[in-house]
């Protein structure tokens, strides 16, 4: 054994560094653990925005896109039915669309870029079921109104802005997702106006 | 925070634990170069732990979904690749550290009494490791992966009478499936790490009850009152050590051996790193070519070859004419491993006080095991099959000889103290 | 002691006497760094290869971004079926009516480079020939008996092998033998990428890791040093 003193400055250094250093090591270890829960490609893929040709859609018929693996609804509105849209304001439980169910952009009277274009989430606002369109047969769920959206699970009712009517167990309008027209006729899901 | 922890420690004497196995656990202090491979083993197996419960997380143990998963890992998922490569670089790296290992309870006795149990827990582990790497190799669902299986699985067709029975039994289908993938999967995954996890256990318990031997075999617990004050270790041991016995040429585990083992792991991890960052297929022996294709029951590749570590028992296997007697020896030639503790009858350990005999035997045991080693990952020839007898032979020569030897062994004298 | 360890050293290159024989293959000298060269391969793989051959693990956006595609670009001048950018490379052959075909389906691309080598698919692509007993007229000096027809033939030519198994300079092809090299280093770089497309990634990666590594060990080296010299 050696009588040499214990340098406990030089000791302190080294055991201060290599510790620093592993640490640095332990976090460097830990970024592949953390990052790999990540959305993957795969999901990322599936939630890339969406295309619909809204050219093909006919006057108050409904098309269902598929977004981040949820039912999007694309309604194209007749001009009798965005006139409608402000004859049951009373009966709504939101009716300017103040909670921030939708892009501001989309805080209007028909919650959409172009009148004519309906476009939301097709999930209610409940529990998640999937509502069904109701076109000209609305008024057995809300007497007055021709066309709407039901719920089959618990009953909860939305006009053809998505917004909800009162007494049902839904809470909020139904959710309008990011959307743009980079072209006329392309409605793209996803992505707001201006964004790349 | 004192209060806390003496609280916790009434309760639960964890600080007490940590003197006996780590802050005052007495370790020779001569160990050299062939001792940091216990602790790179325990090393590589927390990384299999950790990267093979991340790897789950994507894969998909299904005949349909497997091989296709393994490519979502390795493009797909953030990191993938890298977790994948650490756990199919780790499981070449885990055999490696675990050999080297073996290697040197052999060459410095450490088998012998009295830690044969520490022995038989360490060949148990290493037992199970094979089936976990067995059980793992098939789950990428590659060709060689089907076929490596099938090879393997066809042993247990030589047991005389219920052969058949059984391997369609292990199956659970009449050729390899996805039965045989799920299965292997949930073993894979969760049976067989508990179990290694607590032979693991119990092994470093066995360990540290009997003590570690060192390079030069030489016991540092002395009966009690045997040595004078002066030449008593200068360091305070766990009284469950010091009370027992007089503790001579001892440091304390901690900081002296985990500072040192430190050093080991960051020298063992650049090597690692360099195969894994720039030979991933270690030259087609880690991830071997014909597993990028995916499992094709009517399709053998040209050359199948269990991978490298499996390639001593398998050149054994093979140079047997006799199917049955092949699997037997195979397996013999695990199984004489455990018995070595009592082939050996000697009482020297290490083989630097041990004859000549048992060095050029040690070297003969060694060469012929790399040379299986070699010829089992080779395709079948005349030559090899002679060579292999050849290495065969020696192999279980090397524990007869020992058995003959050890009884009279003309050894050098063994010095009272380790010698550094 | 040591010495037993050298021996063993040196004892193993003379037992690791040559593997089985293996084929005489050119060297495909490609790089998969360049880029260029990655997307002239890319564009070869759509025109000739995809009508047969998937890349079924393998997303077009993926290919784009690390080839230096941007993804309008890719849609509007790398993708003709209308699929969408974040698909995988497929084509729509049935798998069934392909093996009535071809004698075998085709098989998927994705990870050739790796499981048969890129000097393979180099060699390969530059070995077939004519022969009037194969049911495409062709065979392959590498590959006997090979299912699948010499779709570059048009570039290349035809060659034809004599009695001495030597295949003579091709004739007749729209390239000459130093382009169509070139063209099939190309398609033969793609597919290495395409085998492992973090390859650089990983290597870069590496070398951080691996430079970090010599410092953590010189640290751990002076740390061990200083506290054993308490017992030296």
């Amino acid at each position: 054994m050696s009588n040499a003193p214990v340098d406990n400055g030089r000791r302190r250094f080294l055991t201060a560094a290599t510790s620093v250093v592993g640490g640095v090591g332990v976090v460097g270890v830990a970024v592949p653990f953390i990052g790999s829960w990540n959305p993957s490609a795969r999901a990322k893929a599936a939630g890339a925005p969406v295309e619909v040709n809204v050219s093909k859609i006919e006057p108050g018929q409904l098309v269902r896109a598929e977004w981040r693996g949820k039912p999007v609804y694309v309604v194209r509105r007749t001009d009798k039915t965005l006139a409608d849209l402000a004859k049951h304001d009373d009966q709504l439980r939101d009716p300017n669309s103040a909670e921030p169910q939708q892009p501001e952009y989309a805080q209007n009277a028909h919650r959409s870029i172009k009148p004519e274009i309906m476009v939301a989430l097709g999930v209610c606002t409940h529990l998640g079921c999937a509502p069904t369109h109701h076109k000209g047969d609305f008024e057995q769920h809300v007497a007055g109104v021709t066309d709407g959206f039901f719920c089959p699970c618990h009953g909860s009712k939305f006009d053809m802005a998505g917004r909800v009517f009162q007494g049902v167990p839904a809470p909020l309008n139904l959710s309008v997702p990011e959307h743009s027209f980079p072209k006329e006729d392309t409605l793209l899901i996803g992505v707001a106006p201006g964004e790349a | 925070m004192n209060n806390f922890l003496a609280w916790i420690e009434a309760r639960l004497p964890v600080m007490e634990a940590m003197n006996k196995h780590v802050l005052q656990y007495p370790a020779p202090k001569n160990f050299n170069f062939w001792y940091f491979f216990g602790s790179l083993a325990m090393l590589v197996l927390v990384n299999q732990i950790l990267t093979g419960i991340w790897l789950t997380m994507n894969y998909e143990p299904s005949g349909d979904g497997a091989f296709a998963s393994i490519e979502y890992i390795m493009r797909d998922v953030d990191y993938g690749w890298l977790l994948r490569y650490m756990h199919s670089t780790g499981a070449s790296a885990f055999f490696v550290v675990v050999y080297l290992h073996m290697f040197r309870g052999l060459m410095y006795g450490s088998y012998q009494k009295p830690r044969e149990l520490l022995w038989i827990f360490g060949m148990l582990i290493f037992l199970v490791l094979m089936a976990e790497a067995f059980m793992g190799y098939l789950l990428p669902w590659g060709n060689m992966s089907y076929w490596g299986a099938q090879v393997i699985i066809s042993l247990f067709g030589a047991v005389p009478v219920v052969g058949e029975d059984l391997a369609t039994w292990i199956k659970g289908d009449y050729v390899i499936s996805g039965a045989t993938l799920n299965r292997f999967f949930a073993l894979h995954v969760v049976a067989l790490p508990l179990v290694l996890v607590v032979l693991v256990f119990l092994h470093i318990l066995a360990l540290h009850e009997v003590g570690s031997n060192n390079p030069d075999g030489v016991n540092i617990k002395k009966p009690k009152g045997s040595q004078k004050p002066e030449e008593l270790s200068k360091f305070k041991f766990h009284k469950q050590y010091a009370d027992k016995y007089d503790i001579v040429d001892a440091i304390p585990f901690h900081p002296y051996y985990t500072v040192k083992d430190i050093m080991g792991v960051a020298g063992f991890l650049i090597f690692f790193c360099w195969v894994m960052f720039f030979f991933p297929e270690g030259g087609g022996y880690f991830l071997e070519a014909p597993n990028f294709t995916p499992a094709n029951g009517l399709k053998t590749p040209e050359h199948i070859a269990p991978v490298w570590y499996f390639g001593p028992f398998y050149t054994i296997l093979r140079v047997v004419p006799d199917k049955l007697m092949g699997t037997i020896l195979m397996f013999a030639a695990i199984g004489v491993l455990f018995a070595l503790p009592w082939c050996d009858r000697g009482t020297v350990k290490s083989i630097r006080f041990r004859s000549k005999w048992h060095l050029l035997n040690l070297i003969q045991f060694s060469i012929c095991f790399i040379a299986l080693g070699i010829l089992g990952t080779m395709p079948a020839s005349d030559i090899a099959n002679l060579i292999g007898t050849i290495a065969t032979i020696g192999y279980f020569g090397f524990f007869l000889a020992i058995w003959i030897y050890s009884k009279n062994e003309n050894t050098k004298p063994v010095p009272e103290r380790v010698t550094k | 002691m040591k010495k037993l360890f050298i021996t063993l050293l040196a004892m193993v290159p003379a037992l690791a006497f040559a593997a089985g024989p293996s084929l005489p293959l050119d060297s495909a000298n490609n790089d998969l760094a360049d880029k260029e060269s990655l997307k002239r391969g890319f564009k070869a793989y759509i025109n000739y290869c995809l009508g047969c051959h998937e890349l079924q693990y393998q997303r077009y956006n993926r290919t784009f971004a690390d080839l230096g595609i941007s993804d309008e670009e890719g849609k509007a001048e790398w993708m003709y079926t209308g699929e969408k950018v974040g698909d995988h490379i497929t084509n729509s052959m049935p798998a069934k009516e392909a093996a009535q075909w071809f004698g075998s389906a085709p098989p998927d691309l994705t990870l050739e480079a790796r499981f048969r080598s890129p000097d393979y698919i180099y060699t390969y692509l530059r070995s077939f020939y004519t022969d009037e007993n194969r049911p495409f007229g062709v065979n392959n000096t590498i590959f006997p008996d090979v299912g699948m027809p010499h779709v570059l033939q048009n570039l290349q030519g035809v060659r034809t092998k004599d009695e001495n198994g030597v295949l003579s300079p091709a004739v007749g092809g729209t390239m000459t033998e130093q382009e169509y090299d070139a063209f099939v280093r190309d398609l033969t770089n793609f597919l290495e990428y395409v085998g492992e497309p973090n390859k650089l990634e990983r290597k870069e990666l590496g070398k951080w890791v691996i430079g970090f590594l010599f410092i953590f060990f010189i640290l751990s080296y002076f740390l061990k040093k200083e506290y054993w010299r308490d017992i030296h």
